[in-house]
C-alpha cells in the first residue's frame, strides 16, 4: 500500500464513503496499529465521535465487590516502574492517564477535558507541540485538587534517570510546561507525528505531586505511596500485600457521575493460569481473570461450565521465527554469528522462501493455539479478518521442493538436500513451552518432506530470555540457525518497535548483546525508511514508510511470522467489562458493571 | 543445660555462614535476570535495564555482593526486593502469619489422627483396624500433596461446589462470619497437608508403641493388675513417644518446604508462595532471605528436638 492509496482512503472517510472503522481495520491489515491509524484520521481533521462505553446503572455503588484474579499479582503500585502489565493493571485501579485507547484505537479522554486536535487548538501546525486541557473538578483521593502541576511533575519524575523508570524513553526528550492551572503543553524536540504517547494509556498514569514531590529521583524507593497509592481513579486504596492481594473501595468523589458501579474491588494474585480460568469459567468464584495463556482446548472445556465466557481482544503479540543471516557455527574475529559472516544456507533467498512455505501456520492455529493464536504473515500485528494485501502466507510442500530444486539443492544421503558441501540441516531453538514444542514438531515434519533436516532444541525460559551474556543459549545471542519466540509491542506507535531491524541496533559482542537487532539483519532500504520515518512530519507518508519496513523485513523471509496472539481473558457471564487491546485490561474500569 | 544450649547456638553460627555462602554462590551462578521483562520488551531501551542492574549492584563481582549482603544482614538490614523495591523483612512478616496458621493447623490435625490411630493399631496389631489403617496410611504417603490437592479441588470445589479453592488472607467480615469463611477455605489445604503428614507419623507411632508394648516392664505392669488404659497411656505411650517427638520436631522445617506446593495450588499467600514467586522473578534478596529463614528453622528445630529429648528421657544428660 502506497502513500497515495492511504490518502485516497482518508478522503473516502472524509466524504463518508468509507466507514471510519473499516479504514482503521484496513490500516491494521497492512501492519499499522489501530491507534496509529486513528491518528492518521485526526491529522486529516476527521474527528471521531467519542466512543460510547455502555453503562446501565443509574447510580454510584450498589454492585457489591468486583473480584479480579491475576495469576501473577502486582508486586508494587508505582506505574512508572512497571516492568510488566501486572503492575500497570494494579496501578490502573487508582491512577488514570489523560486519555486511554479504546478497542478501535481511538483516544478516549479520562483526565483530559477533550482530545487535542487542530480544530480545538490542541495541536500546533508545526507538529511540535500538543496542548492538553485538563478536566476540572477532579480530586485526588485525599481531597486535593488535580491540576496542571501534577502533570508537569510526572514528567520531571520519570525523566530523572535516578528514578530508573521504565518509561524514561517516552519522557526524556520532551518538554512539559504549565500554561494555566488546567492546561499543559508538551513540546517535542522535533515534529512528532505520533504525539499521544506521553500521559496517555499504559505509559501515562498520573501520580500526585503533593505526595511524591519529596521522593523524586533516587529517593523514589522510599515513597510510601509505592505501596499505598493515592490517585484520581474510581477506587480508593484500602490495602495491599505484594504478589497476593490488592483491595480498594469506591471513591465517593469520583469525577464521572454514577460511577463506579461496584462498592469495592479486589485483585487476588498467585497460582497458575489454568486454575485462574477455572475460578471464573467453572466455579464462578471470581468475576474476571487476566492473561489466560492456556491452550484453547482447555478454555473451551471450562467455558462449557456456563459461569463465564472467554474474551479475546486484539493486541500486538507475534510468535515468529527468525532465520539467522549470519554463521552461528564458525567464529569470525573471535565471535560466533558475527555480523561479518554469512549463513551458508540462509544466504540463499530460495532456502528462505522454502522455509516460509514449509511453515504450516494454519495447522499451528487450528491444532495448537485455536482462538489464542491466529495465523499471520505480517510482523506488525494483524487481526484475522483483514489480511495484508502485500504479504500473503502459503503452506505448500510441493512448491518448496520445486523452489529448492530450481536453486540447485539436490537430495543427498538420507534424503537431505545439499549443494556445494552445505547440507540443509538446521538447529531450531525456542523456549520450553508446550505449544512451542508442538509448533516445532509441525515444522520439522513439513521440512522433512522437503529434504530439510531440523534439529529441535528447547531452552528453559529463564535461560533463553534471561539475558545473561555469559550464557550461549540466550535468544539475544541467537547462536543457532533458527529460533522462535513471541515479541510484544506494548506501545501504539511502531517507531521504537521497528528499530529492532535497523543496522545500528546490532546485538553483538562489543555491546554485550544488549542491543535490539537480535536477528543481525541489515538492509540499506530498511535503514533509510526508518531514518525517514523519524523525521517525517506527514503522518500518511510516515505510515507508508512503516508498511514498507514491514514488507522489507517479512519479504526477506529472514523473519517468518507464525501466529498473532490476541490476549485472552475470562469474565463472568453477567459482567460487562470494556476491554481494549491497545491499553490495559482495566483501562475502562469505572465503566464496568454487572447486569442485574 | 543453659551452657549446652549456648554452645549449640555458637556452633550454629558457622553453619549458617556456610549455608549463606553456598546459597549466594548458587544464586549468583543460576541463570536469569530480575529485569527479564524489560529485556524482552523491544520498547524499553537497553540502557534502562543496564542502569537498573548497575544501580542495584548486580554487575559487581560475586564476592563483593556477598560481602555487602553479609554486612548489612549483620546490621539487621535484610535488603530490599528487586522487583517490588520494598524491604524484604516487611514482605516476609506479611506472609508468616498465614503460613504458621495453615501449617500449625495441619500439624495439629496430623497429630490428632496419627497418635490415636497409631496407638490403637499397635495395641491390637494385625487386627482389622490395623490393616485398614495401615493400608490407608500407605496410600496417604504415596500420594504427593499436589495430587491430592488437585483431587480435592475437583471434588469439593468443582463437582460439589462446597468449598472455595482460592485462599484469601483478608476476609471482609467480622465475628462468626469471619471464622466461618476462614474455616471453609482452610479445610482443603489443611486436610491435604495434615493427612499426608498423619500417614507417615501414624506408621512411626505404631512401630514405636509396638517396640515398647512387648517389653518386660509392661508385662509387669499388667500382672500388677493395672487397667489396660493406665498401662497403655502411662507406661507404654510415654516411653514410646520419645523417638516420635524427635521426629516431629525434625520434620517441622521439611513441612515448611512441603507446604510450598500446597500454597501454590490453593493460592495461600504464605512464605512458600513468596519463595516461588521470588525464584520465578530472580529476585535474589527475597530468595536469600526466605531460604535463610528456612535454614534457621532447621537448626532451631534440631536444637528443640535435642532439648525435648532430654526432658522426656532423664537418662540423657547434656555435657
Amino acid at each position: 500500500m502506497q502513500e497515495q492509496d492511504i490518502r485516497h482512503l482518508i478522503e473516502e472517510v472524509r466524504e463518508g464513503k468509507l466507514p471510519r472503522r473499516s479504514f482503521i481495520q484496513q490500516m491494521v491489515g497492512v501492519g499499522l496499529t489501530a491507534p496509529m491509524a486513528s491518528m492518521l484520521l485526526m491529522h486529516a481533521g476527521i474527528a471521531s465521535a467519542q466512543t460510547n462505553l455502555a453503562y446501565r446503572p443509574t447510580r454510584r455503588g450498589g454492585g457489591g465487590t468486583l473480584k479480579l484474579l491475576w495469576w501473577q499479582g502486582p508486586v508494587h503500585l508505582n506505574p512508572h516502574w512497571a516492568t510488566g502489565t501486572k503492575e500497570q493493571e494494579g496501578s490502573r485501579m487508582f491512577y488514570e492517564p489523560l486519555a486511554g485507547w479504546d478497542a478501535d484505537g481511538n483516544l478516549y479522554p479520562v483526565l483530559a477535558a477533550e482530545i487535542p486536535s487542530r480544530e480545538n487548538g490542541g495541536l500546533s501546525a508545526d507538529g511540535r507541540s500538543v496542548t492538553w486541557k485538563l478536566k476540572r473538578g477532579v480530586t485526588w483521593h485525599d481531597g486535593q485538587p488535580f491540576t496542571a502541576d501534577d502533570v508537569v511533575f510526572n514528567w520531571e519524575f520519570i525523566k530523572d534517570p535516578a528514578t530508573s523508570s521504565s518509561l524514561i524513553s517516552t519522557y526524556r526528550d520532551i518538554q512539559v510546561v504549565k500554561v494555566d492551572s488546567h492546561t499543559v503543553r508538551v513540546t517535542f524536540p522535533k515534529p512528532a507525528p505520533f504525539w499521544a504517547e506521553p500521559f496517555v494509556g499504559t505509559s501515562g498514569m498520573i501520580i500526585p505531586k503533593h505526595l511524591f514531590a519529596p521522593y523524586i529521583g533516587s529517593k523514589s524507593r522510599e515513597a510510601p505511596m509505592n505501596m499505598a497509592p493515592v490517585g484520581t481513579g474510581p477506587y480508593k486504596f484500602l490495602d495491599f500485600k505484594p504478589g497476593d492481594m490488592l483491595r480498594g473501595t469506591a471513591y465517593a468523589g469520583y469525577h464521572i457521575a454514577n460511577r463506579p458501579h461496584f462498592d469495592a474491588i479486589e485483585m487476588k494474585g498467585g497460582g497458575d493460569a489454568v486454575s485462574a480460568a477455572r475460578a471464573v469459567l467453572q466455579t464462578g468464584e471470581y468475576d474476571y481473570a487476566w492473561n489466560l495463556q492456556v491452550e484453547d482446548e482447555i478454555l473451551k472445556r471450562l467455558e462449557a461450565g456456563g459461569k463465564g465466557k472467554v474474551a479475546i481482544v486484539a493486541g500486538a503479540n507475534i510468535e515468529f521465527i527468525m532465520l539467522n543471516p549470519t554463521d552461528p557455527w564458525n567464529e569470525v574475529d573471535g565471535e560466533r554469528a558475527s555480523v561479518k559472516s554469512k549463513h551458508p544456507a540462509f544466504s540463499d533467498p530460495a532456502v528462505r522462501q522454502a522455509m516460509s512455505l514449509l511453515v504450516d501456520r494454519k495447522a499451528v492455529e487450528d491444532f495448537i493455539y485455536g482462538r489464542t493464536g491466529v495465523a499471520t504473515a505480517n510482523f506488525l500485528n494483524n487481526p484475522p479478518r483483514f489480511r495484508s494485501p502485500n504479504m500473503k502466507f502459503e503452506f505448500n510442500v510441493d512448491k518448496a521442493n520445486k523452489v529448492l530444486d530450481d536453486a540447485g539443492w539436490r537430495r543427498g544421503a538420507g534424503g537431505i538436500r545439499e549443494k556445494g558441501g552445505t547440507r540443509l540441516k538446521f538447529v531450531y531453538q525456542t523456549s520450553v513451552n508446550q505449544p512451542r514444542q508442538k509448533t516445532q514438531a509441525i515444522i520439522k515434519d513439513a521440512c522433512a518432506k522437503a529434504g530439510i533436516d531440523l534439529e529441535l532444541k528447547s531452552v528453559t525460559a529463564a535461560v533463553f530470555f534471561g539475558g545473561d551474556f555469559a550464557n550461549p543459549d540466550t535468544y539475544q545471542k541467537f547462536w543457532c540457525d533458527m529460533q522462535m519466540y513471541t515479541t510484544t509491542m506494548t506501545q501504539p506507535d511502531p517507531q521504537v518497535f521497528m528499530e529492532q531491524y535497523c543496522s545500528w541496533e546490532m546485538a553483538q559482542k562489543d555491546n554485550k548483546w544488549a542491543r535490539r537487532n537480535i536477528l543481525r539483519w541489515s538492509n540499506a532500504d530498511y535503514d533509510a525508511a526508518h531514518r525517514a520515518s523519524q523525521a517525517e512530519l506527514d503522518p500518511v507518508k510516515r505510515a507508508a514508510l512503516f508498511i514498507r519496513m514491514n514488507d522489507l523485513v517479512c519479504g526477506s523471509n529472514h523473519v517468518i511470522p507464525v501466529v498473532f496472539r490476541p490476549r485472552p481473558s475470562a469474565a463472568g457471564t453477567k459482567l460487562v467489562a470494556h476491554l481494549s487491546g491497545w491499553d490495559n485490561d482495566l483501562w475502562a474500569l469505572p465503566h464496568w458493571y454487572k447486569e442485574a | 543445660m543453659g551452657a549446652y544450649v549456648l554452645r549449640r547456638l555458637l556452633i550454629a553460627l558457622p553453619s549458617l555462614l556456610g549455608i549463606s555462602v553456598v546459597l549466594f554462590t548458587v544464586l549468583a551462578l543460576a541463570p536469569g535476570d530480575p529485569f527479564e521483562e524489560l529485556a524482552t520488551n523491544p520498547n524499553v531501551p537497553p540502557e534502562v535495564r543496564l542502569a537498573l542492574r548497575a544501580q542495584l549492584g548486580l554487575d559487581d563481582p560475586v564476592w563483593q555482593r556477598y560481602w555487602h549482603w553479609l554486612t548489612s544482614m549483620l546490621k539487621g538490614d535484610w535488603g530490599f526486593s528487586f522487583v517490588s523495591r520494598i524491604d524484604v523483612d516487611v514482605l516476609i512478616l506479611q506472609r508468616i502469619p498465614v503460613t504458621l496458621a495453615v501449617i500449625g493447623a495441619s500439624q495439629v490435625l496430623a497429630l490428632l489422627i496419627a497418635l490415636p490411630v497409631g496407638i490403637i493399631a499397635a495395641v491390637k496389631p494385625y487386627s482389622w483396624f490395623d490393616r485398614i489403617a495401615s493400608t490407608i496410611a500407605f496410600v496417604g504417603f504415596s500420594l504427593p500433596t499436589f495430587f491430592t490437592g488437585l483431587l480435592f479441588i475437583l471434588l469439593f470445589s468443582i463437582h460439589l461446589g462446597w468449598l472455595p479453592f482460592v485462599f484469601k488472607a483478608d476476609i471482609d467480615a467480622t465475628g462468626w462470619q469471619w471464622w466461618w469463611e476462614h474455616l471453609k477455605q482452610s479445610i482443603m489445604p489443611v486436610t491435604v497437608l495434615g493427612l499426608f503428614q498423619a500417614a507417615s507419623w501414624m506408621r512411626y507411632v505404631r512401630s514405636a508403641v509396638l517396640d515398647v508394648i512387648r517389653l518386660d516392664y509392661v508385662i509387669t505392669a499388667r500382672s500388677k493388675g493395672l487397667g489396660e488404659k493406665v498401662v497403655v497411656m502411662k507406661h507404654v505411650v510415654r516411653n514410646a513417644l520419645i523417638p516420635v517427638v524427635t521426629l516431629v520436631a525434625l520434620q517441622m522445617p521439611a513441612v515448611f518446604g512441603g507446604a510450598i506446593v500446597t500454597e501454590q495450588i490453593f493460592r495461600i499467600p504464605g512464605i512458600g508462595s513468596l519463595l516461588i514467586d521470588a525464584i520465578l522473578r530472580n529476585d535474589t534478596p527475597v530468595i536469600m532471605a526466605v531460604t535463610f529463614v528456612f535454614s534457621i528453622l532447621v537448626i532451631f528445630f534440631n536444637l528443640v528436638a535435642d532439648v525435648l529429648y532430654g526432658w522426656l528421657d532423664p537418662r540423657i544428660s547434656y555435657r
